[in-house]
């Protein structure tokens, strides 16, 4: 019988009710009592000295309350970076300076070259259009290879190269790998590119900067997902405001992937302005706003070498990648090719050998950070699209080689500075297969023939590092912030209780599957708690949600504090019963004394320590309030084994999915349906980077591809009928390390399906005899056709 | 986008130089300009309102006259800027070939856009620009050698209050 309450039940999401029926707050949901408004005037074009930039004919323009241009901001510092990455000489990777509004140079198009504030909207874009602004263009470095050609265009005049870092990891283990590559019985090689993806969140970025004049306090509302981080960086090192006279708040955020992680532009300004101008100032992204001033994930090109002996065990990993990171540096940008992705190049293999090299380039175009598993979907991409080509190479069926390569030992120190806590890879596979019925598929290979289509199975596992992070090792990996979580549980008198949390939630279910835990922990209705996130005035210090890090981090850490507010509750119950504390059982919220029939409600307890008259006060402070940060002592590893099974038209090249099975491993689950949704979403968006999406830019920097028109966003029909699309984490090795055994699953989908998809085309144009290597993402009808075609 | 072409006209090529040089030729050939005025050697203002798939906007600009050979061969290259809509801007080299009816026009044309017209109109770029250019010669040559259609011609000398047979530039100069 399933659970209809605590850890493991399926909880319906509490938020969805308001999300549904129109009543989310989101930030352009706040307005301020006579704010203005602003519109940016971004730079058309790629590469660019501002040669003239008139504001005076717009700036009498109707409603115009002041025009603020990069003169505004010589004072004021850049926006930071929060990851120092040294390379493979030891040296400290370039830092640009990254200007909230343009120096008298643009370096990709979107760039903000002024911003217009005015009483309305409109009255804002008319002045835009009469600002006259000239660019003498200069040529726009886009290719990663032409970049770091000799004598390339500089993106920075400031810097020697286009060169970020040239890391290498770990570089000691470089002349064991190319040994182990030259002496193995079989190397196989494979060029890939891992595509540029726009996020896309529903909602757009948005922002409200306010300033009150009688307290000189500045309020920042902002579709982040992670107000503290947003408020220590804008507050610290680009305005120069202390945290105590500024709030951020991060109220419903409409959907984040990892591009609301980071410090912008646009939020800046808008506190900034606010304050200058003693009125609120708002912007709300417009579509094609997001699509060339949101950071863009992915953007690698990479060359791997898979070594394996004559009995077909992997000896050796080497792989070379470019990585993209656009004009500038954001947020996170360069720990995503490094320490996110060379981490997990073991994947779930013990492979002895293993060698990455990253080149971080700059170009003109807008910058690259974290998406959607950041770094370990480029990793799992590669690696299992080299396993399969090897397997084709040897002949040899794709699921025995994974099989007789799997790391079995737990823990496992990997040779790329990770240790896996635990796992089991043959239960996921095995749980995939039985799923996927691989008996079966030779007949419905032989029903899609009978149609005129090539089907084709592809297979994979995955592994990811989650639950980001232990803040000592991160910071030795360059991170510039701590990665703890924290939580305050404040239990009212009545013995309701509120969760503040550092996490936020922004489509993840926090508010629902949070209140599970604490309900499981003391027994009252899930309906007894109310989570709190989001605004940095009324929750501790916190790092926020991304890596699949709130219920690992954040909800650890409100494990930590709820179990202190036990321990105090278990005292003052002890005192009410007139028994030893050691003897004070809490079950269903109820304390009883082990052995007799006295208890005393939770909420009685409760009650008596904000009303202390019968209280032990020489001994415990009354109220029942407590705080814990959580630091984890090591990433957690979900992995998983995946399978898809596709139709291709021949004759037109298009691919549909039949059917997605995943088989994860998540640890511990507290809402079985949250996870199931969360791995759907993740699925859906590695469906969409494999067969649709792509972020185009042209020759002259221009980007091509800003808008739905061009830039296509997986629909229902892309994805297979939920009949055929299967998701299960009943295989479960919980997390040794943290109190709940939880892994992580947002970013899970996202890391193992693309790989798949692509491995089952391939398998179906092999069996219509087309002997075809890769075909890169997206595999858009024309690109399989044209393979088919041997174009 | 790149495009080369060639036209006949029935004028001879001092006369198809000439309207090269006129800024009320070029007025009535830039399709949707609403606005011509300098001279050769000082370069033309221009305005023109388009629309490139979803994205309409008035083009403000100028264009340059360079590499001039009378009669044989020049260069026209412009730049307009469309506020929001980004900006387009291109160039076009232009050799004039004397033939026994007249002139062989020959063009090799250059475009490029940016901004929103680049984010938006990519897909139709083109094919935009194509068209663009195929009026563009279009509106010369009838502008030089009048309409090929009588009806047409009925059309346009009406609204010009003018005689018919001829091209109203070829008109003016002979």
């Amino acid at each position: 019988m399933p659970k209809d309450h605590g850890i493991g039940a399926s909880s319906k999401r509490r938020e969805d009710v308001r999300f549904l029926t129109g009543a989310g707050n989101y930030t352009d949901d706040i307005n301020v009592h006579g704010q203005a408004y602003v519109h940016f005037l971004r730079s058309d074009a790629a590469h660019g000295t501002i040669s003239n930039l008139d504001t005076s004919e717009a700036a009498r323009m109707p409603g115009v309350v002041r025009i603020f241009t990069g003169a505004d901001f010589e004072g004021v510092g850049g926006l930071p970076c929060g990851w120092q990455v040294t390379d493979r000489h030891g040296e400290v990777m370039k830092e640009p300076a990254h200007p909230v509004l343009a120096q008298g140079k643009v370096r990709h198009v979107g760039e903000i070259i002024a911003a217009v504030v005015a009483d309305t909207l409109e009255q804002a874009r008319d002045a835009a259009e009469a600002i006259v602004v000239d660019i003498d263009e200069l040529p726009a470095v886009v290719d990663m290879k032409a970049a770091l050609e000799e004598g390339a265009t500089r993106v920075h005049d400031d810097l020697a190269d286009n060169l970020c870092y040239d890391w290498g990891f770990v570089e000691e283990n470089k002349g064991a790998v190319e040994e182990a590559i030259a002496n193995a019985a079989h190397v196989t090689t494979l060029e890939l590119v891992n595509n540029r993806l726009v996020a896309n969140p529903m909602e757009p970025r948005v922002a409200v900067g306010d300033f009150e004049r009688g307290t000189g306090n500045s309020t920042l509302y902002t579709t982040s997902q992670n107000p503290h981080v947003i408020r220590l960086l804008m507050g610290a090192f680009v305005l120069g405001i202390p945290e105590h006279k500024l709030r951020v708040v991060a109220p419903d955020v409409g959907g984040g992937f990892g591009t609301k992680i980071f410090h912008y532009a646009e939020e800046a300004f808008c506190t900034f302005a606010a304050k200058a101008l003693n009125r609120a100032v708002k912007w709300t992204s417009t579509r094609s706003e997001a699509f060339m001033s949101d950071a863009h994930g992915r953007d690698h090109v990479t060359r791997i070498e898979l070594a394996l002996d004559a009995d077909n065990n992997f000896v050796a990993v080497r792989t070379e990648t470019l990585a993209n990171m656009g004009a500038y540096l954001s947020t996170f940008a360069p720990s995503v090719p490094t320490w996110l992705h060379g981490t997990l190049m073991a994947g779930n293999y013990k492979t002895p050998n293993i060698y990455v090299n990253v080149k971080a380039v700059f170009t003109n175009t807008v910058p690259v950070d974290a998406y959607r598993g950041a770094g370990r979907p480029e990793a799992t991409f590669q690696l299992e699209r080299v396993i399969d080509k090897a397997a084709r190479e040897l002949g040899v069926d794709p699921v025995e080689l994974r099989r007789q390569n799997f790391i079995t030992e737990f823990p496992y120190a990997t040779p790329v500075a990770v240790e896996y806590d635990t796992g089991d890879y043959h239960a996921t596979m095995d749980k995939m297969l039985e799923l996927l019925d691989r008996d079966g598929f030779a007949a419905r290979r032989k029903e899609s023939e009978a149609k005129g289509k090539l089907r084709g199975l592809g297979i994979n596992c995955f592994i990811e590092a989650c639950g980001i992070a232990p803040s000592n090792l991160v910071g030795q990996l360059g991170a510039r912030a701590g990665l703890y979580e924290s939580a305050t549980v404040r239990v009212n008198a009545t013995g309701g209780l509120v969760v503040m949390t550092g996490s936020h939630s922004h489509g993840q279910g926090h508010e629902t599957s949070f209140p599970q835990v604490i309900s499981e922990m003391i027994g009252i209705p899930e309906d007894q708690v109310e989570i709190v996130h989001g605004d940095t005035a009324n929750t501790p210090m916190g790092m926020g949600t991304y890596g699949s890090r709130s219920l690992a981090v954040g909800g650890s850490a409100m494990v930590r504090a709820a179990e202190k507010i036990i321990n105090k509750t278990k005292k003052i119950a002890a005192h009410l019963l007139e028994a030893a504390e050691a003897d004070i059982e809490l079950k269903d919220g109820t304390f009883s004394v082990a052995g007799t029939d006295k208890s005393v409600a939770w909420g009685d307890v409760c009650l008596a320590a904000y009303v202390p008259h019968n209280y032990p006060l020489e001994d415990i402070e009354p109220g029942l309030e407590e705080t814990a940060f959580y630091d984890p002592s090591n990433f957690t590893y979900p992995a998983g084994a995946y399978a898809c099974e596709v139709e291709v038209d021949p004759e037109t090249g298009h691919v549909s999915i039949e059917r997605f099975i995943s088989a994860d491993d998540f640890g511990n689950v507290v809402n079985p349906m949250i996870v199931e949704g969360q791995v759907h979403g993740g699925i859906a968006q590695g469906i969409g980077q494999a067969l649709l999406e792509n972020c185009v830019y042209d020759e002259n920097g221009q980007l091509v591809s800003a808008s739905y028109m061009d830039y296509a966003m997986p629909r229902a029909d892309d994805l297979p009928h939920m009949a055929s699309y299967t998701v299960d984490h009943s295989c479960q090795t919980p997390c040794t390390h943290n109190p709940l055994g939880v892994k992580g699953c947002g970013e899970a989908g996202a890391i193992g399906s693309p790989p798949t998809v692509i491995n089952a085309i391939l398998d179906a144009l092999h069996s219509g005899g087309h002997k075809v290597d890769h075909i890169d993402m997206p595999a858009t009808p024309a690109r399989v056709w044209a393979a088919i075609n041997g174009q | 986008m790149q495009l080369t072409d060639s036209r006949e006209i029935a004028a001879a090529p001092d006369i198809v130089w000439a309207a090269i040089l006129d800024p009320e030729v070029l007025k009535r050939s830039v399709p949707g300009c609403q606005e011509m005025t300098g001279t050769p050697e000082e370069g033309f203002e221009a305005t023109v309102v388009q629309k490139v798939g979803p994205v309409k906007a008035t083009f403000k600009g100028r264009v340059t006259l360079s590499a001039m050979n009378e009669p044989e061969s020049l260069t026209l290259t412009g730049e307009g800027k469309g506020g929001a809509a980004g900006f387009a801007k291109g160039g076009a080299d232009v050799r004039l070939e004397p033939t026994e009816t007249g002139t062989r026009l020959h063009y090799e044309v250059e475009a490029k856009v940016g901004g929103k017209l680049a984010q938006l109109g990519s897909r139709v770029i083109d094919g935009f620009a194509k068209k663009m250019a195929d009026q563009f010669f279009a509106n010369f040559q009838e502008a030089v050698e009048g309409p090929a259609d009588p009806e047409d011609a009925e059309t346009v000398e009406t609204a010009e209050g003018g005689e018919k047979k001829k091209g109203w530039f070829k008109r003016m100069v002979t």
